[in-house]
């Protein structure tokens, strides 16, 4: 259950294309993250597949049906959204059952299905709180226990965890990842957050103008970017993208090195540089650095590793790590 | 307001306008008891002998005043349940995107800005006329007898009329509460599967529910003090079929020169719209916490 199939989905607004023909294969059980800079389509191709935009073109079938023409509630899908989109006038056992009281469900097995995901969700003491007696995490955690109910073929999320604070946010990111662990049913999560992204990802659909500039595992993402984009979005610390003469000298118009691949000596290497600000978190070292001919980089190095502003380095990018483009920005294999 | 000195400050700077605004409710509320107890006849009296409560026995006692009551009851609720259930609908279908949006919400709003006395002159002589009115001409089309609104049905007259003009209040206050309503709790409602009518009743009444009491409260100050209307129409009449209580202590005072008579009437009014407000205050109190 829950294997969605994306054939050439369009969506435009009067003239604007939001999505330009998308194919994509979500697989079930899959942890599928759509990830891009606001404004790429990746919320409303989400809204698309839950069916609260009318496609433009295209067709979306979920386990082998087509439901384009679907109703929303008919698709088998439930929606976390980004400011949670509780009832404020319900307790949270109403809040929680009211999909399944709309579905015609009897009380008692709405109360025994409310009452198992509070229970899984730790969310039993709260059941007659209203949402706004409830922190962000709680909040959270009904809008997901609203979604668990339906018992769905996939769950979307809608940027989930970008209104809860630091600390908060990592604890309901691996909550999510528990949770899919627990249930493996497919998942569907939007985030501009590429961390979210490679931390919960089984597949990665790096998303930019409408169109799928690269979709695949996290790591082969950030080993193998297909394009400068993808390059430049993925991993932090961004990519170093450097052209012209060096670049040359590798043999590609564009070549990209990531900082944590740069070589640091003081003593010799192949590129020299001045350190300009030093950036010391304790278990890294981000240096950024003017390298002579070059312009600037940034480099990661060890926690330890003790230089100043001024000082000057050897930079040395590792061959095997190194990211070749064409003059379209296409990576060269 | 944390130190002794800028509370103190606070309440100095405080006091000329306090002082005043007592002053100015105080006083006239003492000259009106005074009245109230003076047998005071603007006609006859050359001297105005203390009567005691009597002014109050003969208010009280008077057949007039249990049908004014009546009648202000039912027109403050009549026209309530109109402007209430009327701007629901209104504002539900102002909130649809429509070409020319922005004119029809000017057009509905604008009987707000209609003077009483115009409006009711208005309908008096153009809507509701039983000879030269349109309502009588489309009377007539069909071949019925035209209604004499003011002749046989006064107070429902003077409820259209005045739900007329408070309708665009209503529509206006419930249609910004439709707009602010959460986006995302429309999506989520979708998902959730909920049809029109039951997400109606079970997720955008709740959210209405502070406007609507809002509505309610503002009206009721205005409704229970409605007079223009009604002296520009029938003129409390025929009878006392369309007296409410504030034109009956007007006949009481300028018709039939009973100042002290009027005076207890207005006594009485303020005690009575005393008791409606502490019914509101607890309604709007329940719905405005949380």
């Amino acid at each position: 259950m829950g294997r969605i199939v994306l054939e050439k989905v369009r969506k435009a607004f009067a003239e604007v294309v939001v999505i330009s023909g998308i194919d994509l294969v979500i697989e079930e059980g899959s942890f599928v993250v759509f990830v891009g800079p606001s404004g790429c389509g990746k919320s409303t191709l989400l809204r698309l597949i839950a069916g609260l935009e009318d496609n433009s073109g295209g067709k979306i079938l979920i386990d082998g049906m087509d439901v384009t023409q679907a109703a929303p509630a008919k698709r088998g899908l439930s929606m976390v959204f980004q400011s949670y989109a509780l009832y404020p006038h319900m307790n949270v056992a109403k809040n929680i059952g009211f999909g399944l009281k709309m579905a015609g469900m009897p009380r008692e097995e709405i109360d025994r299905k409310v009452a198992n995901a509070a229970a899984m969700l730790n969310l039993t003491d709260y059941l007659n709180r209203r949402p706004g007696q409830l922190s962000g995490g709680q909040r959270q955690r009904v809008a997901i226990g609203r979604a668990i109910v339906r018992e769905p073929k996939a769950f979307l999320f809608d940027e989930p965890l970008s209104n809860l604070d630091a600390a908060l946010r990592v604890q309901m990111r691996l909550e999510i990842t528990r949770l899919h662990q627990s249930l493996k049913t497919t998942m569907i999560y939007v985030t501009h957050d590429q961390v979210e992204a490679l931390t919960m990802a089984d597949q990665i659909v790096v998303l930019n103008r409408g169109n799928i500039e690269q979709a695949g595992a996290p790591l082969e993402l950030y080993e193998r970017p297909k394009n400068l984009f993808v390059a430049k979005f993925i991993g932090s610390p961004t990519m170093n993208i450097i052209s012209g003469a060096t670049a040359a000298r590798y043999g590609a118009p564009t070549i990209g090195i990531r900082p944590e691949h740069l070589k640091l000596s003081t003593t010799s290497g192949d590129w020299k540089a001045q350190v300009s600000i030093a950036e010391h978190l304790g278990s890294d070292t981000f240096l950024y650095v003017d390298a002579d001919g070059i312009g600037p980089l940034t480099v990661r190095a060890d926690g330890d590793f003790a230089v100043k502003p001024g000082d000057s380095l050897y930079l040395s990018p590792d061959p095997t790590r190194l990211h070749r483009f064409d003059d379209k920005g296409d990576a060269i294999r | 307001m944390a130190t002794q000195e800028t509370r103190l400050a606070a309440r100095l700077l405080a006091a000329p306008s306090i002082g005043l605004l007592f002053v100015w409710m105080v006083v006239p509320l003492a000259i009106t008891i005074y009245f109230s107890l003076l047998n005071y006849n603007l006609q006859t009296s050359v001297t105005t002998p203390f009567v005691g409560l009597s002014n109050y026995y003969y208010f009280l006692t008077d057949p007039a005043f249990l049908t004014s009551i009546m009648n202000t009851l039912l027109l403050v609720g009549a026209v309530l349940v109109i402007t209430i259930l009327g701007g629901l609908g209104m504002a539900l279908l102002l909130d649809q995107p429509i070409w020319g949006q922005g004119f029809a919400r000017i057009m509905v709003i604008s009987p707000f800005f209609v003077m009483a006395t115009v409006s009711a002159l208005i309908w008096k002589n153009l809507m509701m006329h039983p000879v030269f009115g349109i309502f009588a001409w489309i009377a007539s089309l069909f071949g019925a007898k035209p209604i004499d609104w003011f002749g046989d049905y006064p107070l429902t007259a003077i409820i259209i009329i005045v739900a007329w003009q408070w309708l665009p209040f209503a529509a206006l206050i419930l249609l910004t509460a439709l707009q602010s309503f959460d986006q995302e709790q429309k999506d989520a409602a979708q998902m959730d599967g909920a049809p029109p009518i039951p997400f109606f009743f079970h997720i955008l009444l709740p959210h209405l529910a502070r406007p609507i009491t809002v509505v309610i409260l503002i009206e009721t100050i205005f409704l229970l003090s409605i007079f223009a209307e009604i002296y520009v129409t029938t003129g409390g009449g025929p009878g006392l079929a369309s007296t409410n209580l504030t034109f009956l202590i007007y006949q009481t005072a300028l018709l039939q020169f009973d100042a002290g008579g009027a005076a207890a009437g207005g006594l009485i009014a303020v005690v009575l719209a005393n008791i409606v407000a502490i019914f509101l205050t607890r309604l709007v109190g329940k719905n405005l916490e949380g």
